[in-house]
């Protein structure tokens, strides 16, 4: 991406950063104009931009890791998709009378083998964004999932799904065609499958919403990408009755990915380039397509019936209790 | 002079010890509808499973009265009475979890926020669930996940038909993501209970909202409700603040489910052990 483009969506801790690699590059112009070698120089300066990164981005907090996750430039199902399939073409349609953008599908050839991918699709822009309603999916949106997921299981596919919502679109619309309805069908139904399931969050795991694309053989999660049960904004204005301690709420609730692979939720941390995602898409697609490759080898390579059970055994260990007589 | 003033006199004539006491059992003689205000005897009022005399408002129940409502006398076998929630966040707001936990629990007498066992209902056996409002909003944590999915997974064993009676404002967050991961860890619970052709009937109950209506209170069989029940996945308030308008009178109520089509029937309190007998009891398997 160019760096002045980059700099119109510079995250607050991004900044420093920024600044620093926009000196380099000002005095790589100005030695190359006067013919001037400053290469050591140079070195030094970027050795210190790598102390920096490195220092910025291994101690981000929950909310800084938030914005990250939401970062307009943080690459999108589509955009994973088009860099790691070698073939693609979306489908379409519930087929009860609606085709949601805010979730997207179809068909890929993923080294070499067919595979069903679906996801969450955010838009680029405030227009693209409005169209793809900010990637919060309606009941119809689920029920493509649905209807995608079938297809998967009939012709023996795998499904690679890709969660990125702020959560499942609340409106009247949404209510009246049975958006619990419709999540809740997933969660179930996901059980059922012969086929591996793969699931990645790329960025933002919002809620019911996130979850019900989200029943998975394997559940990865991108480094700075986060998964919660509410918004932090939600949580605070429920819980601190104040909106403005969104930031306490992203603590509290642990959604970042080291946080919920201590708790035993997820399976997979995929790192992320030095400076995040959104700084080298490239490099994310091909972590991303390596632990995809990796984890269909190893789900094909079971029966249908092991891969029910992983699935259900998975899911059954998750929570926290005491049981037994108080002490 | 009114029966009430007359109880207030009497109330204000008497020594200060005495007078504490005689204010509690007249608190709890006596029943305000919170709709008609109409006041009724407690007895006749429990007696008419708390529905109101004069309006048939259904009032909240707590899990105890439901499963004396519901199953048949003596025949109550609890399942995980001794799982209990603890704090895996250590989680705390305005208030720690732990605190909250200690404090619910002393006022409710209930580890969480859900009851289960099985029993018979008009000598059919069942698995049943109850959830109950009064511990923390009948939130869903690891332990309402956990106590449902064992009820839900014994009667797969035994080939028992499940009920759930549902009353929620959905995910727990003060267990975070744990809470969230209980609706799919039910959903597979219930797919394993369908492949074995046996039936489940979720009732939803005033209010019935979140993660539990994205989960097992809409993957019934049958689906019942109460009357006027508030049933939704996104809370009202949250969607008036997004789309800035005023939602309609009965928005998210079972009536609106009913007409929607995602409930089965409506059936009044009163009414609901025997429908529910009637249903299982359809659901029976031939015999040969």
């Amino acid at each position: 991406m160019p760096k002045t483009e980059r700099r119109n969506f510079l995250l607050d801790f991004e900044k420093p950063l920024c600044e620093l690699e926009a000196r380099i590059q000002q005095i790589r112009e100005l030695a190359d104009e006067n013919q001037v070698d400053v290469s050591e120089e140079i070195a030094q300066l970027e050795a210190r931009a790598n102390v920096l990164r490195q220092e910025i981005f291994s101690s981000l907090t929950p909310a800084q890791r938030l914005q990250l996750a939401r970062h307009p430039r943080r690459p999108s199902t589509l955009d994973y998709i088009q860099a790691i399939t070698e073939e693609w073409i979306e489908l379409h349609g519930d087929r009860g009378g609606s085709d949601d953008p805010a979730l997207v599908g179809g068909i890929a050839r993923l080294n070499g083998k067919p595979v069903v991918m679906l996801g969450h699709q955010k838009g680029r822009d405030t227009k693209d964004n409005v169209a793809r309603n900010f990637g919060m999916a309606t009941p119809g949106g689920y029920r493509k999932a649905l209807r995608l997921m079938n297809h998967a299981n009939k012709f023996g596919m795998p499904i690679v799904t890709f969660i990125d919502t702020p959560g499942a679109w609340a409106g009247v619309d949404a209510e009246k065609l049975g958006q619990g309805e419709a999540i809740a069908y997933n969660l179930r139904q996901m059980f059922s499958y012969d086929v591996p399931i793969i699931t990645t969050v790329i960025g933002e795991g919002g809620s019911g919403g996130a979850l019900g694309i989200g029943v998975a053989d394997h559940l990865f999660m991108f480094e700075h990408s986060v998964y919660t049960v509410a918004s932090p904004e939600a949580c605070a204005a429920i819980l601190w009755k104040d909106a403005k301690k969104s930031g306490q709420a992203a603590s509290a609730l642990k959604i970042t990915s080291r946080d919920l692979k201590e708790l035993g939720l997820i399976d997979r941390i995929l790192t992320e380039p030095a400076s995040g995602a959104h700084s080298e898409p490239l490099e994310a697609a091909a972590t991303l397509k390596q632990n995809l490759r990796e984890s269909i080898e190893k789900l094909s390579a079971m029966t249908p019936e092991a891969r029910r059970k992983l699935r259900y055994s998975k899911f059954r260990q998750m929570g926290i209790f005491e049981q037994g007589e108080i002490s | 002079m009114s029966l009430f003033d007359w109880f207030a006199n009497l109330r204000k004539n008497e020594p200060p010890v005495q007078k504490r006491q005689e204010r509690e059992i007249a608190d709890g003689l006596w029943t305000k509808c919170s709709v008609c205000s109409a006041v009724a005897y407690t007895k006749d009022l429990k007696n008419n499973q708390f529905v109101c005399l004069e309006c048939g408002h259904h009032t909240r129940v707590n899990s105890d009265e439901r499963i004396e409502q519901l199953v048949d006398k003596e025949t109550w076998q609890p399942i995980g009475e001794d799982i209990r929630p603890t704090d895996p966040l250590a989680f705390s707001d305005r208030k720690s979890y732990s605190d909250r936990l200690k404090d619910y629990q002393a006022k409710t007498g209930l580890t969480d926020a859900v009851k289960t066992g099985t029993g018979l209902i008009e000598g059919l056996p069942i698995a049943l669930g109850v959830m109950d409002f009064r511990f923390m909003g009948g939130s869903m944590g690891s332990v309402v996940g956990e106590k449902l999915c064992r009820l839900i997974e014994t009667a797969t064993d035994q080939s028992f038909p499940v009920v759930i009676i549902c009353a929620s404002g959905g995910a727990r967050m003060q267990e975070g993501m744990l809470s969230l991961m209980q609706m799919a860890k039910i959903s597979g619970a219930l797919h394993r209970h369908q492949e074995h052709k046996l039936l489940y009937i979720p009732v939803l109950t005033h209010p019935t909202t979140g993660g539990v209506t994205a989960s097992f209170a809409m993957l019934g069989d049958i689906i019942l409700a109460e009357p006027k029940a508030t049933i939704g996945f996104a809370g009202r308030r949250v969607i008036e603040q997004t789309l800035r308008e005023k939602l309609p009178e009965d928005f998210q109520t079972s009536e609106y489910l009913l007409q929607h089509g995602f409930v089965d029937e409506i059936i009044p309190r009163t009414q609901l052990k025997k429908i529910l007998a009637q249903l299982i009891s359809l659901h029976q398997p031939i015999s040969k």
